[in-house]
């Protein structure tokens, strides 16, 4: 089945990917990794001494802090502490007010970033020991910048309405603002964050049983997959999944040695999240049409890695 | 762990209760080659699931469930409140989990517990299940708004333009919103002027294990004891609610008490998975020391709505994919059957 998208890919091709590793000095490893004009930036401090927290004799902990894009969180702050006014005064409603707070997005992400690098990395080999992974978003799809806009006329007629008795229109820009928090966060940001962290955990030399590659699949109302949705894409489909598979691994072993029940090791789901209802047969055709692009990422995963390799040996 | 082979010449040696403190997978391992858990359930079995409807007599509508010693308590307080502009026709749930420190030794006072952010975003994501079509209306939307800025100071023609514009995207912007469990149409009252609020708070009562799936089973089970009050408008053409104010002798705006309708109704199972095994409904212990959870929500009609599995050591290949939902299925006819008793239960007092 032929399916247009907008950007004239067809169903399976992924958008144009960049990665670098080492950009960032003081970090102990770090990478961009950019996915059409998403890109994120992660950095790797550690193994450093065990805080108290974390400390755990027999394993090595991992952390993950989430940044949202920067410059957007001082307008974001003052947005929502706009609407956190308006809604205290407009509509009496603390609930809300409390969930942007809290920032639940965030936190579902660094609980997911972790447990899928914890079970990547060996965490055997630095026992109490503490490696912390920043994952900072860049750039999210271009469709979320443009989202911004209201933002900046929030902030704007906020203050014009501190003048004049707030007019209906600055309600309706407050309200629609509301809704924009909802769109800031981008679909193929959390499979961006996992490739990203996977790179600088291999720039910094954390010692790891293999890679992920993570990638996005989307599930249209007609029934047909496409991967790495863009954010114009995304709001068209009833479901989507982020699937996050171990590479391909090139092995002198026999073929079939490393095979686990009949299926090779790059099979196996490390980590897989839905949102939207889909029949079960949809989700195992996402998780088929995940695994053939995952072979090509992790192809190129590869490829980055042997790249630079040989660029630094030359330059040392 | 540091010591895999003594472990196994010291099982015939050591109490058994200090082989489980020592060697805590060892003790698991042993029991799984039996086909057996400690708790002597077998492996695809559930704990023992009980709820009770009713619970917060304050709340209009609550329920409790306890999935084996994991209890959580769901409370439902129905508001009034303005529905926003661009949904004038649709109420609104706000969904909130606690874990307060009494529920588990891990969460201490003052600290707030891991777990609960994460768990409250999986309730809402299944529960409303609609936030994806919200942004396209969204988007929709601001044009919407946008267009509406300029055609204060713009000719005629352009106006007429402006309104068939405006009509097409009035449409989309309506049609959008997909009902997910709960139709939020049901919660308005008057278009435009007043709607439901439901405010479903969660509270964790005892943590052992399976938090989303006793979670999701109380909200659920509190949406089908829910009750909408009777309201009417009172002299300032505020809606109040009728038996309050002593205002029963008014014709109210809606009705009567009535139940909501649940359209499709999800349900959970979380299953550990450690090598070729497959433990459905893990207890925290479990939990603690297996570290592969896969959850699989499907509805009623068997759809997925959702399937989770953050990370762990343990790869899911297709065959354990579908053996979790295949035993997720099973617990679905379990879990309808079980609401179901405690539903009639309810009618019969």
């Amino acid at each position: 089945m032929e399916v247009d998208r907008e950007d004239g890919r067809s169903q399976n091709q992924l958008r144009p990917l960049a990665c670098s590793r080492n950009i960032l000095h003081r970090a102990h490893g770090s990478a961009s990794w950019s996915q059409g004009d998403t890109k994120v930036l992660a950095a790797v401090y550690g193994p450093k001494a065990g805080t108290k927290k974390n400390e755990n004799p027999e394993k090595a902990c991992i952390e993950v802090f989430w940044k949202p894009k920067t410059g957007q969180i001082g307008d974001f702050l003052i947005s929502i502490l706009i609407v956190l006014a308006f809604e205290v005064w407009y509509a009496g409603n603390f609930q809300n007010i409390l969930h942007w707070c809290l920032g639940k997005p965030e936190k579902e992400y660094e609980m997911i970033l972790k447990r899928t690098l914890e079970s990547i990395c060996i965490l055997t080999v630095n026992p109490n020991t503490t490696t912390s992974i920043i994952v900072q978003v860049v750039n999210d799809d271009g469709a979320v910048s443009f989202m911004h806009f209201p933002c900046y006329c929030c902030t704007v007629s906020f203050l014009c309405s501190l003048v004049i008795v707030c007019s209906p229109p600055t309600r309706t820009v407050l309200i629609v603002c509301r809704y924009v928090m909802h769109l800031l966060d981008d679909i193929v940001l959390l499979p961006s964050a996992i490739n990203a962290a996977c790179m600088a955990l291999v720039d910094a030399g954390i010692p790891m049983k293999h890679l992920a590659v993570a990638i996005c699949c989307c599930v249209a109302k007609s029934g047909y997959v496409i991967l790495d949705p863009t954010k114009l894409e995304e709001q068209k489909m009833k479901a989507f999944a982020y699937l996050v598979f171990p590479n391909s691994v090139h092995s002198v072993l026999p073929e079939g040695s490393l095979r686990v029940e009949g299926e090779p090791i790059e099979n196996g789901i490390i980590t897989s999240v839905t949102h939207g209802i889909m029949s079960v047969d949809d989700y195992f055709y996402c998780l088929e049409r995940g695994r053939a692009a995952s072979v090509k990422l992790s192809d190129f995963l590869r490829r980055k890695l042997q790249q630079q390799s040989t660029d630094s040996s030359k330059a040392g | 762990m540091g010591l895999p082979n003594a472990s196994g010449d010291l099982s015939t040696e050591v109490e058994v209760d200090a082989f489980r403190r020592l060697f805590p997978l060892r003790f698991y391992e042993k029991h799984l080659l039996e086909s057996i858990r400690p708790d002597a359930r077998p492996l695809g079995r559930a704990r023992e699931t009980t709820i009770a409807l009713g619970a917060v007599a304050s709340a209009n509508g609550s329920a409790l469930a306890k999935i084996g010693s994991t209890t959580m308590l769901a409370a439902i307080k129905m508001e009034v409140m303005t529905p926003s502009l661009e949904t004038p026709d649709e109420g609104c749930i706000a969904i909130d989990f606690h874990m307060p420190p009494i529920c588990s030794p891990i969460v201490r006072p003052g600290r707030p517990a891991e777990a609960a952010p994460v768990v409250a975003k999986q309730l809402s994501d299944t529960i409303l299940r609609h936030a994806n079509l919200n942004a396209k209306s969204a988007v929709c939307y601001l044009i919407f708004v946008w267009i509406q800025s300029l055609s204060s100071s713009s000719p005629l023609y352009l106006l007429m333009i402006i309104d068939v514009v405006n009509w097409v995207l009035k449409q989309l912007v309506m049609c959008n919103f997909s009902s997910g469990m709960i139709n939020l149409k049901e919660l308005s009252l008057v278009s435009g002027k007043a709607a439901w609020m439901a405010y479903l708070d969660i509270y964790c009562l005892d943590a052992d294990g399976a938090l989303f799936d006793t979670a999701l089973l109380s909200a659920v089970a509190a949406f089908s004891h829910l009750e909408i009050p009777v309201v009417s408008l009172n002299d300032d053409g505020k809606i109040v609610l009728s038996e309050e104010q002593g205002l029963s002798d008014r014709e109210p705006v809606n009705k009567e008490k009535r139940k909501i309708n649940l359209s499709s109704v999800p349900f959970s199972l979380t299953c550990v998975l450690h090598k070729k095994y497959i433990l459905a409904d893990p207890t925290a212990e479990e939990e603690s020391i297996m570290d592969t959870i896969v959850t699989v929500v499907l509805d009623s009609s068997s759809q997925l709505v959702s399937l989770h599995k953050p990370g762990g050591t343990v790869l899911a290949y297709t065959s354990a994919i579908q053996d979790c939902i295949a035993l997720t299925r099973q617990r679905v006819k379990e879990l309808q059957k079980i609401l179901e008793e405690a539903i009639s239960g309810m009618e019969v007092d």
